[in-house]
């Protein structure tokens, strides 16, 4: 379990490990697409170790439901439970 | 006939993460192999322990992103094709992309991805497996990768002919230049392949040398006492224009891509033909589209990879193309300093022929300590080997597993 604060902390390593953005710029209201840039296949790695860092599921079906970065950090702190 | 040029060079080596120092050890005479510190020789109990890795990890001049999303063959291609594309000055002109074209040849490709992809699916499951595990394990990797660097748009080739690759990527480098399909071809050969299981299986079919015990001594071409080739790793690439699109930018030429030959043995699917025919003609055929005569020919880079039944088939061709005048041919078999770096062996070696011609030094052989009274070479030991002034010729051999034979003939520009 993590509060958001952490799981936005955890999402934007691994967002800065995949693309090279700084953490500071992955911030809640950002889209992936729009503001960070980030390619379908890099947001799928993304993905792959979110559900490993966080230990949760993220079903492909959700992905297209998370387009910004608070999108993710809810589903994540939803799917922990 | 379109003469073709070489205007700029790229390569990371194990004697050398750039062509200077490549260069400058290649006629000191340095050898890149030593013994392998990774926990796995010893978990795996390989049986050879041993190899020429990189002088300079990619990941020392690559951005952390890039190493993530390339296989170490793409991060070792792409280090030397940046380098290329700089030393040829195109860093600062306009290229028209469709003009421009990549042959990047690998003999293995991402075996690292592939294999770390498949320990991944055992241990974690299907969903662990990273969605940039094909793309990265492609033997087109680093084509693909080198040409979206690039902006190459007229073609992204992979040659995959085993330890003949990286020669043979200039051959489709002069088929589409000659073509009339491209102007610049960005060409060259990588391979990041020393993995426990790549040593194994080379190995277990008794290629490499087993001297564990003194692994700078182990790659020893020609020599008595060579008991097979030394695995290297490492990339080379080298700019190829038309000269009227050289000349018109003011390039600075290194020397002219004059011809090359590829031929297959059908003989056996791993051994020389003993009677080298398919050598043979590989290398007639390189001095024939180069409109050169044998006894134009003054330097060898060799294939030469100190495995006791394949050096001597190559002796054997070059016998049987420059006849009498073959004691005049000094021949380098540096793979006795780098190792053999397999796809990118011809590429890097083409590197050296260039130079070789460029700096008319002839680079040095090394652990020849006695030669085999088979195969009389004119070997360059010791010093380098001043080539003469003039027009000179030099051609760099390869040959790889499947039968392949690929030979490129340079000359002084």
């Amino acid at each position: 379990m993590a509060d958001k604060n952490e799981i936005l902390a955890g999402l934007a390593e691994i967002v800065n490990e995949e693309t090279g953005l700084e953490t500071e710029e992955v911030q809640l209201d950002k889209s992936f697409t729009e503001d960070l840039d980030i390619d379908s296949i890099s947001m799928m790695t993304i993905v792959v170790n979110a559900e490993e860092k966080f230990d949760v599921k993220i079903p492909d079906e959700e992905v297209k439901n998370l387009s910004t970065v608070g999108d993710a950090v809810d589903f994540i702190a939803n799917a922990q439970g | 006939m379109t003469r073709l040029v070489i205007t700029g060079l790229g390569a990371t080596t194990p004697i050398g993460g750039d062509v200077p120092t490549l260069w400058e050890n290649a006629l000191a005479g340095t050898p890149g192999a030593k013994t392998l510190e990774h926990e796995w020789v010893e978990k795996y109990e390989l049986p050879v322990t041993f190899a020429a890795e990189v002088a300079v990890e990619p990941s020392e001049v690559l951005a952390r992103p890039e190493t993530r999303r390339m296989d170490r063959s793409t991060q070792l291609g792409m280090v030397a094709a940046r380098q290329a594309w700089a030393d040829a000055g195109l860093e600062e002109t306009e290229v028209d992309g469709e003009r421009l074209a990549v042959s990047f040849a690998t003999g293995i490709g991402g075996v690292w991805t592939l294999l770390d992809g498949w320990d991944t699916l055992r241990e974690k499951g299907p969903r662990r497996v990273m969605p940039m595990t094909v793309p990265m394990l492609m033997p087109n990797g680093a084509a693909g990768a080198i040409s979206l660097e690039l902006g190459a748009k007229a073609g992204a080739r992979t040659a995959v002919s085993a330890c003949a690759s990286g020669v043979e990527s200039l051959d489709l480098a002069i088929e589409l230049l000659r073509s009339g399909e491209a102007d610049v071809v960005m060409a060259g050969g990588t391979e990041g392949a020393i993995h426990p299981f790549t040593l194994a299986a080379f190995s277990s079919m008794q290629a490499l040398s087993k001297r564990n015990d003194d692994p700078a001594a182990a790659s020893r071409p020609y020599d008595v006492d060579r008991d097979g080739f030394v695995m290297g790793e490492g990339a080379g690439a080298l700019v190829i224009e038309t000269e009227e699109h050289a000349k018109a930018r003011g390039a600075r030429i290194y020397a002219e891509l004059a011809g090359s030959g590829v031929t297959s043995d059908a003989h056996h699917i791993t051994a020389p033909d003993p009677d080298a025919l398919g050598a043979t003609r590989a290398l007639r055929k390189a001095l024939e589209a180069a409109g050169a005569a044998p006894e134009d020919v003054t330097h060898v880079n060799a294939h030469a990879t100190s495995t006791p039944v394949g050096d001597k088939p190559e002796f054997g061709a070059m016998k049987a193309a420059f006849g009498d005048h073959l004691e005049n041919v000094c021949v380098s078999a540096t793979k006795s300093q780098t190792g053999h770096l397999l796809g990118a062996a011809g590429a890097v070696e083409s590197v050296l022929t260039v130079k070789a011609l460029q700096e008319r030094k002839a680079p040095v052989t090394i652990n020849l300590d006695n030669q085999d009274p088979e195969m009389p070479l004119n070997v360059v030991t010791g010093t380098p080997r001043e080539l003469s002034s003039g027009d000179q010729m030099a051609v760099c051999n390869s040959f790889g597993f499947g039968g392949h034979n690929a030979v490129a003939a340079f000359r002084t520009y």
